[in-house]
């Protein structure tokens, strides 16, 4: 047994409802719950689980206004600077006065910036790439299961009768490395 | 059952007669002969002189254009700015009435689950549809008969072949704009809401004393709502090309139904939501919890930015066709009314999208205050920029007796007749069988 490692007690759900009641239940009791897997994302069960809340929005935020700004550029380096050109007489010269034509280009680029980078944000934050293995402790989690891991600091026989209560059908200890 | 408290009562009388002074102050301003204009033209000039501005009044003395038409011209704007302000307030409380009652039919054909407790909030401001569209119609009747030049259509010389102001265009335009017709049509839109509004109302009253698991009401509810937006999709574009755009009557613009049902629906929603904080503040509605304002305020920043994206899509496809008759109508307004067209987009567009932007922040409620105040403002220059630049020209004054009494009047009307019918019935509707949903509804 490494230094890292820790029992944990997995207790498994087949409801999203009963997971997030037993959330709050384990929680209340002042229990640690490590992490929860879910087939698909369970909405408010980051709020049950008392996780700080997420600053991808904010991300989201800055990514959209650095689209914008490099859109303002771009285009003023295309049909300004570089390759001035005469499109259906309008003036090609000024940034300004041809503003209402790269408009569309400015909301495109910038919901592409927020989008994309929120998206690789996200996947670094969550350590995610290519060929990763799982980290889910059993497979039936991408299928219609719920694990909750509960940390475990001897008191395992009283932690898995009170888990058995909250709902649980299968309850499982394992050292976690 | 809501009291209307004294307090907000007096305020709203006061709004009132402060407003009424405004008009009558506007009213007797008004140049009632072309000399009288042409002295107030006189001293808007020599105040500018006092601006060290003498270059331009000369300049503008050798201008040969100083000729009659164009006297008769600017007396007829300044004549019609009194008429224009109060059109302008009009308009705008039956716009929010009108806006709100569509967003009500909304929630009944989807059968949303999450906006049932806000029902008698909605019901309360629709109350106002029947006195503000009444009143509209009253002001359209004396435009009809030649009381004010709003509408400089409906002049007779424009039609009259012979007459030297004959206009061929307006001319070709004549089955369809004549001031009879245009009456009937506004009778019709005005009288196909009214219905609507009167119906659901009665119905969700009888709903709330029905017996447990007993729909007739609601399921009729349901088919009253559907067959009004039917009827309301088609006759709020219409009413917008006559009211409204019909003010510029050679331009048009395919895409102005949408534009102002856009600005309609955000003010109403943007109503919905500070009425409620309003009562919630008073104690009442407390069944209402935080998702619910929290939903609205998502509506008011969503629909901001429809409102824009019209605003700018019609905009846009005019500047880049390049058309004459289609680009006279922005070049005005650039010209002449500048400043308001411009601080209404930061009002109506950047304001709240940064300010709304934050989802912890569409629950405070004084954040959905600050930000609808600025919306409905925006909203109301908005409408004022609709109307103003057809019917006055380069005289308009925003910030003038006439404009702001029409705006308070109409406001202390509007506060009065909402929450005199808020006190008509509990706040919270029984019978509906989403009421559990909502009340229960959180994020």
């Amino acid at each position: 047994m490494s230094s890292t490692s820790s029992t944990v007690i997995q207790a498994m759900y087949n409801d999203d409802d009963i997971l997030m009641d037993a959330v709050k239940e384990t929680r209340a009791a002042k229990y640690h719950i490590e992490e929860v897997y879910t087939p698909f994302p369970v909405h408010g069960l980051d709020k049950a689980m008392g996780l700080a809340p997420t600053k991808l929005a904010i991300t989201a935020f800055m990514y959209g206004v650095l689209g914008l700004g490099f859109s303002i550029w771009m285009m003023n380096y295309m049909m300004i600077d570089n390759w001035p050109q005469d499109i259906g007489g309008k003036p090609s010269t000024s940034f300004i006065y041809s503003m209402p034509a790269f408009v569309p280009i400015m909301f495109e680029m910038t919901v592409f910036f927020a989008a994309h980078l929120m998206v690789i944000t996200f996947y670094m934050r969550s350590r995610l790439w290519p060929f990763k293995e799982a980290e889910n402790p059993d497979p039936r989690t991408t299928d219609d299961m719920f694990v909750m891991e509960v940390s475990v600091n001897g008191n395992e026989k009283e932690l898995a009768s009170f888990l058995e209560k909250t709902g649980a059908v299968e309850i499982k200890v394992t050292e976690k490395h | 059952m809501y009291k209307f408290s004294k307090k907000l009562k007096t305020f709203s009388f006061a709004l009132m007669v402060v407003g009424i002074i405004g008009i009558a102050w506007g009213f007797m301003n008004a140049p009632s002969t072309i000399e009288e204009s042409k002295d107030t033209i006189a001293k808007q000039f020599e105040a500018h002189g006092a601006h060290g501005d003498a270059d331009a009044i000369d300049a503008h003395a050798k201008d040969a254009h100083h000729d009659a038409a164009h006297d008769e011209h600017v007396f007829h704007q300044l004549q019609n700015r009194p008429w224009s302000a109060l059109y302008v307030a009009i308009f705008f409380f039956m716009m929010l009435s009108l806006g709100v009652l569509a967003f009500y039919a909304i929630q009944h054909v989807s059968q949303a689950g999450w906006s049932i407790v806000l029902f008698r909030v909605m019901e309360g401001i629709t109350a106002y549809l029947p006195i503000g569209a009444v009143i509209l119609f009253v002001f359209l009747v004396l435009s009809g008969m030649h009381m004010n030049h709003v509408f400089a259509w409906m002049n007779p010389e424009l039609v009259d072949p012979n007459s030297p102001k004959f206009d061929q265009l307006l001319f070709d335009k004549k089955s369809y704009l004549n001031v009879p017709w245009f009456l009937i049509r506004a009778a019709i839109y005005i009288a196909g809401w009214i219905w609507y509004q009167r119906r659901s109302r009665k119905l969700t009253l009888a709903l709330d004393k029905a017996e447990d698991g007993d729909l007739t009401h609601y399921k009729k509810m349901m088919g009253a709502s559907a067959a009004f937006l039917v009827f309301f999709l088609v006759s709020e574009s219409m009413m917008s090309w006559d009211w409204l755009m019909s003010i510029d009557h050679h331009w048009f613009s395919t895409l102005y139904g949408w534009y102002v049902f856009a600005g309609m629906f955000v003010s109403g929603i943007t109503t919905i939501a500070m009425v409620t904080v309003y009562l919630k503040s008073q104690g009442y509605l407390e069944f209402v919890n935080d998702s619910h304002l929290h939903d609205l305020a998502k509506f008011m920043f969503g629909f901001s930015v429809f409102w824009t994206y019209l605003w700018f899509s019609q905009f846009m496809l005019i500047w880049y066709a390049n058309i004459p008759e289609e680009v006279t109508y922005y070049v005005q307004r650039f010209d002449e009314i500048k400043v308001p067209f411009f601080a209404m987009v930061v009002m109506n567009f950047v304001f709240p999208i940064l300010l709304l932007m934050n989802s912890d922040y569409k629950r405070l409620p004084w954040f959905i205050i600050i930000a609808g105040v600025v919306v409905l403002l925006g909203h109301y220059i908005d409408v004022y920029i609709l109307i103003t630049p057809g019917s006055v020209g380069d005289q308009w004054k925003f910030l003038s007796p006439e404009v702001i009494g029409s705006a308070l009047f109409f406001l202390g009307l509007f506060i009065f007749v909402v929450f005199t019918a808020l006190t008509k019935a509990p706040l919270k509707v029984k019978g509906n069988p989403f009421l559990k949903e909502s009340e229960q509804f959180h994020y």
